[in-house]
């Protein structure tokens, strides 16, 4: 648990944080939004003791953290930056293992962890622990950033705009995968963005920040349903309509890889606002263990659906579903016989890779046969 | 008397003279090394002295090799000492300019992740720092090893030897094959030491560094 107690914090005359109380709950995934300049980043930065603040007390499962060794207290707790920042000169082996190094763990001890953390998000080891960072794309960097974060295993972990750099299908997957993996782990994270989106999908609890103090702490749902301040409607609406759901579109295969998922867990206002903001009338829903579930759709949530349920319950198995490799005409005759106008496409492992729509087939083949459109 | 045949007739002071001048060399940027590198470092941590200092490592620089001979010569006597100071004064400024450089180029963002996984003041330095430096760094010595082999030749005006000796017998004397045997030697030890140390930073560059700049 981390308690701000009546935190403030200025540079010259500008006074950046006011005198700032809040709680973070263990294994709350908590997201700091707010215009720039507005201190997510000071906050964050105040939490592992890179800035001191000058007045007021931060509280780590209730040991003021001015009392503790700085050094010592920054192992403890994970950390990720916009720019990633990992180490030019080690391989990523060394950057995953550079805190257990720092701890002294032995190599039988830390060499493990790289291997698990890398099986966590889809490297294998053997093929990416001994390249340089400088040989992996912006995506992968970002999550080795991630896993250098958690390398020895720090309860709370502090992101700063991870993914503000990266484009918006890598981003999404790094979501998926840092939400994923928060919930397995059980971390607390505590994560700076300006963007919505983000926040909304990411967040247990959202705070959101305006001129060094917060404006309203609460979750997605309730930040939705009653914005305390006409800035944070706005905010919301800004980011609304940003999101060009065929972008995706390759001529290789008809699938869109940028597709909503969700747990069956998360909340069914939380999901309406996410379809709108995309602009689509239904989202997949996932198993614990990422893989396919079920279909929940605007209409059936609109009809059947009450404020704070869970859209799992809501869920429909009658999407047709195709393997990646698929051949086209098949899948072109389910696409066809769909009663909900798409196909679900899945990997081998169940997982979810993309979707079909009449839409983005007729635009595929429309490519095939005139070459590229401008849409 | 052909080159050559001077060449085979006086190998033995020619290679005297050679392994004097490589002795030269040697422990002048040795020497170079020792003071620039640390002080390098010092400034990288408190760079308010750096302006100060850069500069009047500079100036020193700027002294005409013959005049710092001269003051040498003055506080120290005759031989191989005052060669050696003079010659490392001036081995330092490129070690020391490429060291301060290279570590306060080093990008924020990797000092700002170092700092913020909780590495020490000091494990930033060796494990981040300095990594990332040592490409420059090395080629500093590099500037200041071809440097010094060229000024290592008038260290002969005050009796330290090398192959200056020869270059400046054969000057006395009109002897063109005295000043080749020391001006050829001397410019194949420039370009062969300069392409030695190149070799060691490629050598010692991480495959992740190489074509990125520190
Ligand atoms: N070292 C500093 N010296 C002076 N002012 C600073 C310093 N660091 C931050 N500030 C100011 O403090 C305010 C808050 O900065 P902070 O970085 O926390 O904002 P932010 O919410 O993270 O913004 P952004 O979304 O742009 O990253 C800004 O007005 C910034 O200019
Ligand atoms: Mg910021």
């Amino acid at each position: 648990m981390i308690k701000f107690e009546n935190v403030s914090k200025s540079y010259g005359e500008s006074k950046v944080l006011k005198d700032l109380s809040f709680q973070i709950n263990q294994g709350d995934f908590v997201v700091l939004i707010g215009p720039s300049g507005c201190g997510k980043t000071t906050t964050l930065r105040t939490i592992n003791r890179l800035i001191e603040p000058d007045s007021g007390t931060i509280y780590i499962d209730g040991n003021d953290i001015s009392a503790l060794n700085p050094v010592e207290l920054r192992r403890s707790i994970g950390y990720v930056i916009q720019q990633i920042g990992l180490f030019p000169n080690m391989t990523v082996e060394e950057n995953i293992a550079v805190v257990p190094k720092l701890l002294k763990y032995p190599k039988e001890k830390w060499q493990p962890i790289v291997k698990d953390l890398l099986g966590l998000v889809g490297m294998p080891y053997d093929e990416n622990a001994h390249k340089y960072p400088s040989e992996l794309s912006g995506g992968q960097q970002q999550r080795i950033g991630v896993l250098r974060a958690l390398a020895a295993s720090p309860p709370i972990v502090l992101m700063d705009e991870p993914f503000g750099a990266l484009d918006p299908i890598t981003r999404e997957a790094l979501q998926e995968e840092v939400k994923r993996i928060q919930k397995k782990l059980k971390k607390t994270i505590v994560f700076v963005t300006h963007d919505m989106d983000e926040a909304l999908k990411m967040a247990d609890v959202i705070v959101f920040m305006s001129g060094g103090k917060i404006l309203q702490m609460a979750s997605p749902e309730e930040l939705l349903q009653h914005p305390a301040d006409p800035l944070i409607s706005e905010f919301m609406g800004k980011h609304r309509g940003t999101v060009n759901i065929n972008a995706n579109l390759t001529a290789a295969d008809f699938m869109k890889t940028r597709v909503l998922k969700a747990s069956g867990s998360m909340q069914t206002l939380q999901s309406v606002e996410l379809m709108r903001n995309r602009d689509v009338n239904s989202m997949i829903v996932l198993n614990e263990d990422d893989t396919y579930a079920g279909t929940v759709s605007l209409d059936t949530i609109k009809t059947h659906g009450k404020a704070g349920r869970a859209i799992g319950e809501f869920m429909e198995t009658g999407v047709p579903t195709v393997n990646l490799k698929e051949d086209a005409r098949e899948t072109f005759e389910k696409l066809y016989t769909s009663p909900a106008g798409y196909v679900v496409v899945l990997n081998d492992d169940m997982s979810v890779a993309g979707l079909i729509t009449k839409t983005s087939m007729a635009k595929a083949m429309g490519e095939a046969l005139w070459g590229e459109m401008i849409s | 008397m052909t080159l050559i045949e001077f060449f085979i007739a006086n190998q033995k002071d020619i290679l005297g003279s050679l392994i004097r001048h490589f002795q030269l060399v040697g422990i002048s940027v040795a020497a170079g090394m020792l003071i620039a590198i640390p002080l390098g470092i010092f400034l990288s941590r408190f760079q308010r002295f750096a302006p100060i200092i850069l500069n009047f490592a500079g100036m020193i620089q700027t002294i005409p090799g013959l005049v710092m001979l001269g003051f040498a010569l003055l506080l120290f006597g005759i031989g191989l000492l005052p060669a050696l100071v003079v010659l490392s004064l001036y081995a330092v400024l490129p070690i020391l300019h490429n060291t301060y450089t290279g570590i306060t180029e080093v990008e924020k963002s990797y000092i700002e992740a170092a700092r913020g996984i909780g590495m020490t003041d000091g494990q930033i330095l060796y494990k981040v720092e300095l990594p990332l430096a040592l490409s420059s760094i090395v080629g500093g010595i590099r500037t200041s090893t071809v440097f010094t082999v060229s000024w290592a030749t008038l260290a002969g005006l005050i009796g330290a030897g090398g192959l200056g000796d020869l270059i400046w017998t054969g000057l006395a004397t009109y002897n063109t094959n005295y000043i080749l045997a020391g001006a050829i030697p001397s410019a194949v030890v420039a370009v062969v030491l300069s392409g030695l140390i190149h070799l060691i930073q490629k050598k010692i560059t991480p495959r992740g560094l190489k074509g990125v700049s520190a």
